[in-house]
């Protein structure tokens, strides 16, 4: 019955001059988004709104879910559209769209009219009054409620004549690529992910690295990685996955420095190492999925002392979060079943029984110094042997 | 230098078995129930495999029923021994060290109201008989006890088993799991008692997705698997004949020289054994000698994580298991290794090497050196 969308977007509505540039980008990743789709699509801007149109067969449940993960998207809206061929048709129109979406007819309804065409022989009021007193005759049961109404029907004149009375909820947020690019820390955790979704959410581009280290660290590790950065793609598009072996260096700190520091000295190289690849691909900030106090490395001062090292900003989207909170939006994005598979991270293999909580910068920074000899060429090797996977 | 030493999880196919495979699949593809030649040609290919299988086991061909492998003749075995015998009897005997395949229907038995008895193993994986002659009695419908361990090689008393269990109970079913077994030891049902045998075929240099249940001719059991009534109606749904005719021929090949492999098989294992016997805080599992399977080897290395060492030797092209495979992928801590009294913190330093007839002497050594290397320079890397 359908054969259109009408997409909806909140945010990027007011964004004053720039308005075309967003919208040019939701139209770009809408038509990137509905390549996954089977059947063809037609994407189109019109009189300030965009519409989906489909030109062949398609699933009207799969596209749905598809626009459901373009960032931008306010609400989706299915709409039966028909030529003009006047009013009375338009009511026949009207009472047989309610019979098929609404089997049940005992519900308020309002119609909410709008002539956007105004050579229309009617205007918005007269519309709305007309429209339901066909609806009113057609079904008695159904009742009119103009605060509160369980449908809300818009009839929309343009050069068509569009009706639709669902809204689905979108993703909100801004379409990705309006806002610039960021390196995401990605472990196999229930964590990042989320971090990299809620950036992603405000129009920026990602690129992930992840470190690993075998034999510590094994392959199914990594495929998880993998697999969650599929999942969080399904948002943000093309994911550039860039894999460090770690092993090398985290040894070297093991050798070196005290234990109790090992994770938040490893936590400093893993920053350095993602800030150089984060410049290297013109990245404007880091993005990690750290909350404050979760683990040892996350307290303030471990944050401070980590945080230290970089000169891009770090986005820490998930800062003020608990860990039920995080789960949930894991949960809802889908990548709560793959961050739980039992893969030990190179963060947790030699964590030590205590680690420290509350670093001082000063001792860190005096037991770096013990990595001197071999730690630039390590690092540099570690950047040089990465391994780069598109996703 | 490639070293499979994950046999007990699965083997290289014999190529004469995947050619065989090939020509079926492509050329003589009919299906066995079919009236006309495509499908007389097809039931050929059962009717030889019925055969060459009963007559390794000294049995009757029609006491061979296909399955889709091991999992699946256990869970004919064990359900469909309880639902044709539960007017006789609802008590069911097996070991704490079964295949999860028979471990977990057991727990499905007992949820359907069944009365199952978990005999304890001994330091190296062992039944003992006098817990046995114990549990079986008059309401016993069945025993199942399986022929190798698949985590540690232990090969149980099988024929004293069988001969104890109809000497107490005539009317019970012995079940025997030789998935580990079957090819490398010579099995005789009738001689040992044994009502009901599970063999794969992917253990034995064959296809996956296949195997067989040996049942005696003279017990009762019912169908799971309810359809097109081939089998006899034993299990239903179109025979998988490129399979069966794979699996035949691997065991055809398996047996033909089976002394001299098996011999061949204790001397690298024991060779193995030596070179392992040279490092430190190494403890070997189950038994030595000729009471452990001649292809399964499970060591504790103490202060390193199997799976750590695992990748490690993987590194190294060497392939082996943590533990037990089909159990591996989950962080769960292996039934046989508690049972047979493995202390905790070696639970999950335990590794397995399984060999194979392909396995050779150089292949070994080669092992042992990468074991010399890594097991030092990982043991100074450890959580503190």
């Amino acid at each position: 019955m359908f054969t259109s969308f009408l997409i909806k977007y909140a945010e990027i509505g007011v964004k004053g001059k720039n308005r075309y540039l967003f919208e040019n980008a939701l139209v770009k990743q809408i038509k990137y988004a509905l390549k996954k789709c089977d059947g063809d699509f037609q994407v189109r801007k019109t009189d300030g709104r965009i519409y989906v149109d489909a030109v062949s067969e398609f699933d009207q449940e799969e596209t749905v879910e598809v626009l459901q993960k373009v960032f931008g998207i306010s609400g989706i809206c299915p709409v039966v559209s028909v030529e003009d061929e006047g009013f009375e048709k338009l009511g026949e129109r009207v009472v047989k769209y309610l019979d098929e979406v609404y089997p049940d007819k005992h519900k308020t309804f309002k119609v909410a009219a709008r002539r956007a065409r105004k050579n229309y022989p009617l205007d918005s009021m007269e519309i709305n009054m007309e429209m339901g007193g066909i609806i009113l005759d057609a079904y008695p049961e159904m009742t009119v409620d103009v605060h509160e109404p369980d449908i809300m029907l818009h009839i929309e004149i343009r050069d068509k004549i569009y009706i639709y009375s669902e809204i689905i909820p979108g993703p909100g947020g801004m379409p990705v690529g309006t806002g610039g690019k960021a390196m995401l820390l990605l472990s196999g955790g229930i964590d990042s992910p989320v971090a990299g979704y809620m950036i992603a959410k405000r129009g920026v581009k990602i690129d992930a690295v992840y470190f690993h280290a075998p034999p510590y660290t094994s392959e199914r590790a990594k495929e998880k990685v993998v697999d969650l950065a599929r999942k969080v793609s399904q948002y943000t598009g093309p994911i550039y996955l860039h894999v460090i072996n770690f092993t090398d260096i985290q040894m070297y700190i093991y050798d070196k420095c005290p234990h109790d520091e090992l994770t938040i000295i490893m936590r400093r190289y893993m920053m350095r190492i993602a800030e150089h690849l984060a410049k290297e691909s013109e990245c404007l900030g880091l993005i990690t999925g750290e909350s404050i106090g979760q683990v040892a490395s996350q307290t303030m001062h471990s944050l401070m002392v980590t945080n230290e090292v970089c000169e891009l900003p770090v986005y820490r989207p998930l800062i003020g979060f608990d860990k039920m909170e995080i789960v949930d939006i894991s949960e809802k994005i889908d990548t709560y079943e793959t961050s739980i598979l039992p893969y030990e991270d190179c963060c947790t293999i030699f964590v030590a029984k205590h680690p420290v909580t509350k670093p001082n910068l000063k001792i860190i920074k005096r037991h770096e110094q013990n990595l001197a000899e071999k730690i630039d060429e390590l690092v540099q090797t570690a950047l040089d042997t990465k391994e780069l996977i598109i996703i | 230098m490639e070293v499979y030493l994950d046999n007990s999880a699965t083997t290289r196919c014999f190529d004469e078995a995947a050619q065989l495979m090939m020509k079926i699949m492509c050329e003589e593809y009919g299906n066995p129930s079919s009236m006309h030649h495509k499908g007389v040609e097809a039931e050929h290919y059962i009717r030889y495999a019925r055969e060459t299988l009963a007559k390794i086991l000294k049995v009757n061909e029609k006491e061979i029923l296909f399955t889709s492998g091991g999992t699946e003749s256990d869970n004919i075995a064990l359900i469909g021994t309880a639902m044709a015998n539960h007017r006789t009897g609802r008590h069911l005997i097996t070991t704490r060290i079964e295949h999860p395949a028979v471990l977990q229907t057991m727990r499905y038995l007992e949820d359907q109201g069944f009365r199952v008895t978990y005999l304890p193993v001994d330091g190296q994986g062992k039944i003992r008989l006098e817990d046995l002659e114990q549990a079986v009695c008059k309401d016993t419908i069945l025993v199942s006890i399986m022929h190798t361990n698949n985590e540690i090689g232990t090969i149980e008393p099988i024929a004293e088993a069988g001969e104890l269990i109809k000497r107490i109970n005539p009317h019970t079913v012995f079940h025997v799991d030789a998935v580990q077994g079957f090819g490398k030891c010579r099995i005789y049902p009738s001689r040992m008692k044994i009502d009901l045998l599970s063999v794969s075929a992917h253990k034995i240099h064959g296809p996956k997705g296949i195997g067989f249940l040996y049942v005696n001719d003279k017990i009762k059991i019912s169908p799971i698997i309810y359809g097109g009534g081939q089998q006899k109606g034993m299990r239903s749904g179109t025979e998988n004949v490129p399979g069966i005719a794979g699996m035949a021929r691997a065991a055809e090949l398996m047996y033909e020289n089976l002394d001299e492999d098996v011999e061949r098989l204790y001397h690298l294992r024991e060779m193995f054994l030596q070179g392992v016997s040279k490092i430190e805080y190494v403890k070997v599992n189950g038994c030595s000698g000729k009471e452990g399977a001649p292809h399964i080897v499970s060591l504790s290395v103490r202060g390193i994580r199997s799976e750590v060492l695992l990748h490690a030797l993987e590194d190294r092209n060497i392939y082996v298991s943590a533990g037990s495979a089909c159990a591996s992928n989950k962080p769960m801590p292996s039934a046989t290794l508690k049972a047979i009294g493995v202390e905790k913190e070696m639970l999950e330093s335990t590794i397995r090497f399984s060999f194979s007839i392909f396995t050779t002497e150089e292949e070994i050594r080669y092992t042992l050196k990468a074991l010399y290397d890594i097991i030092p320079m990982l043991r100074r890397y450890t959580r503190r």
